[in-house]
């Protein structure tokens, strides 16, 4: 039976992963992600979870760890957050080329320096080229159904690539929440069995995997890898059906709110959003036709979906919760504006850049008027799209005479 | 000989055929200095054969034979490594005209 249960995000990550009976937990445990993995020794500790849980001396050897188990044929878990995720960096794009289905909880945090505890996308974004399948939660509710539905991506045969499943740090890494926590046997049942093609301890059938690659190879086996990810931008939506189908909450690459006839629209990631979809209902109880689109999967980009949901709006502002120094806007901002680059001129909307969120900074509901209101502005006035804007942060005019 | 296409081949760089690795020959690494093998004061120790990192130290009956130029790419370790000072060397490098 479904049980109601209130719990925070790193819990709920934990539930899911000890239902879907992992062979191998790599831990190094990293704040705020860190009580995932505690939670899961926990079980193990007590006996109610057949796993294997290794202790690492590094993020580093974790991933390494779970590159190994996945190679050898077993289901693996482990997190990282900010600094911890950006040390796996380099491992995190062999666990892409080798097609190893691995997942891993991120409870996104700002990256040093200075030193901060607190939720923005700098990490997981700063991952975003390495080959890895990204989904973004906004609630404990939605971690705990991505984390599983992840395993579902990762493993299938058409797709076998790692999976980060991403969402802000203490917002809702630890903050309680309803959630629904299913049935075991439904999710073992939804599930299945990993039936790894190979293993590395079969010994009655040895390979090599990872070996070098002269160029005469490595453009090839790079292109193969391209395409598992390409494979899971169906395979994505085919088990986002599939789980709404059997628990009543259906997930494609991204959710929109109150957009349909919207003129103008928000696009945000993770947390933030239950923030913009409150501004919103106060907005269009004041007649504002706004809307909001909340994306869920980064990696793959769903560019040409973007594009059909955008076309015809007047004017969208894309908040970047992270920022790249020396760029023209938001890893979001670039994707979703080249996205739009192809549609019909009269049909494409204003595109606006904004940044929030940076280190724990709180994005506000009056946040959201102000931006809505500038897009508007700018709109009719027929103002230049350039220049990021930076929402809710001090700036102070010097008078130098 | 002719190669896969990248969508020949196995996802995940997954070599099937163990010690496909002998398939690349690294004869041609050589760049104008070969070993050569005297067998007169070789005392058949193996740290050549031990250090040698293209396994082209020949052996028969558990004695060293020869040098396997097809593979041998020239980098000297095995002379270098060879204990024997008493002339002639079992293992110097010469010039070799390429
Ligand atoms: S290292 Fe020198 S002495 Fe030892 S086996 Fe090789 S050639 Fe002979
Ligand atoms: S020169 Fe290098 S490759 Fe050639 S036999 Fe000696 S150790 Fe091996």
């Amino acid at each position: 039976m479904r049980a109601n249960k209130v719990l925070d995000g790193n819990t709920a990550v934990s539930e899911a992963v000890r239902q879907l009976d992992p062979d191998v937990v790599m831990a190094y445990p990293s704040a705020p992600g860190a009580p995932m993995l505690e939670r899961l020794a926990m079980d193990i500790a007590n006996g109610s979870l057949d796993t294997e849980l290794v202790n690492m001396e590094s993020p580093q050897s974790a991933i390494s760890g779970c590159i190994g188990a996945s190679a050898a044929g077993g289901r693996v878990f482990s997190s990282a957050s900010s600094q911890e995720l950006a040390q796996m960096h380099e491992m995190l794009f062999i666990a892409s080329s080798l097609r190893l289905p691995i997942v891993i909880g991120i409870a996104d945090r700002a990256l040093s320096a200075p030193i901060n505890y607190y939720a923005d996308h700098s990490d997981a974004m700063a991952e975003r080229d390495c080959g890895w399948i990204q989904l973004f939660c906004e609630s404990p509710q939605e971690a705990y159904d991505n984390i599983i539905q992840a395993y579902k991506i990762s493993e299938h045969q058409d797709v076998k690539t790692p999976v980060m499943v991403a969402m802000d740090g203490w917002i809702t890494s630890h903050t309680m929440e309803n959630v629904s926590i299913e049935e075991p046997s439904e999710i073992t049942d939804f599930m299945g069995k990993r039936i790894p093609t190979y293993s590395l301890l079969n010994s009655t059938k040895p390979l090599t995997i990872g070996s070098f690659s002269s160029p005469n190879y490595y453009f090839e086996h790079k292109l193969n890898q391209f395409q598992g990810m390409e494979n899971s931008r169906k395979i994505i939506r085919e088990v986002g059906k599939e789980f709404g189908d059997r628990f009543g909450r259906y997930y494609g690459y991204f959710e929109t709110y109150k957009l349909d006839d919207a003129e103008y629209g928000i696009i945000i990631m993770s947390s933030a959003a239950g923030t913009a979809k409150e501004a919103i209902d106060r907005l269009r109880s004041r007649g504002e036709k706004v809307g909001l689109l909340k994306l869920r999967v980064f990696r793959p980009f769903p560019f040409q979906e973007i594009q059909e949901r955008l076309l015809g709006l007047k004017a969208i502002a894309i908040f970047d919760r992270n920022i790249v120094p020396g760029s023209q806007g938001g890893p979001l901002y670039n994707e979703i504006r080249s996205a739009m680059y192809f549609c019909e001129d009269n049909l494409r909307p204003k595109i606006f850049p904004y940044i929030f969120g940076l280190g724990g900074r709180e994005l506000n509901l009056s946040d959201i008027d102000n931006t809505i209101k500038e897009i508007k502005e700018k709109t009719e006035k027929v103002e230049s799209e350039n220049g990021f804007h930076f929402v809710n942060v001090r700036y102070r005019q010097v008078n130098n005479e | 000989m002719s190669h896969e296409a990248w969508n020949e081949l196995k996802p995940g760089t997954i070599i099937e055929d163990p010690g496909s690795a002998s398939n690349h020959f690294t004869g041609h690494y050589r760049k104008g200095l070969k070993p050569e093998f005297n067998e007169l004061n070789c005392i058949h120790c193996f740290f050549c054969w031990v250090f040698c990192p293209e396994n082209a130290i020949m052996t028969e009956a558990e004695k060293i034979s020869g040098i396997n130029y097809d593979y041998c790419k020239g980098c000297g370790i095995c002379a270098n490594e060879c204990p024997v000072e008493n002339k002639p060397k079992p293992l110097i490098m010469i010039k070799e005209v390429i």
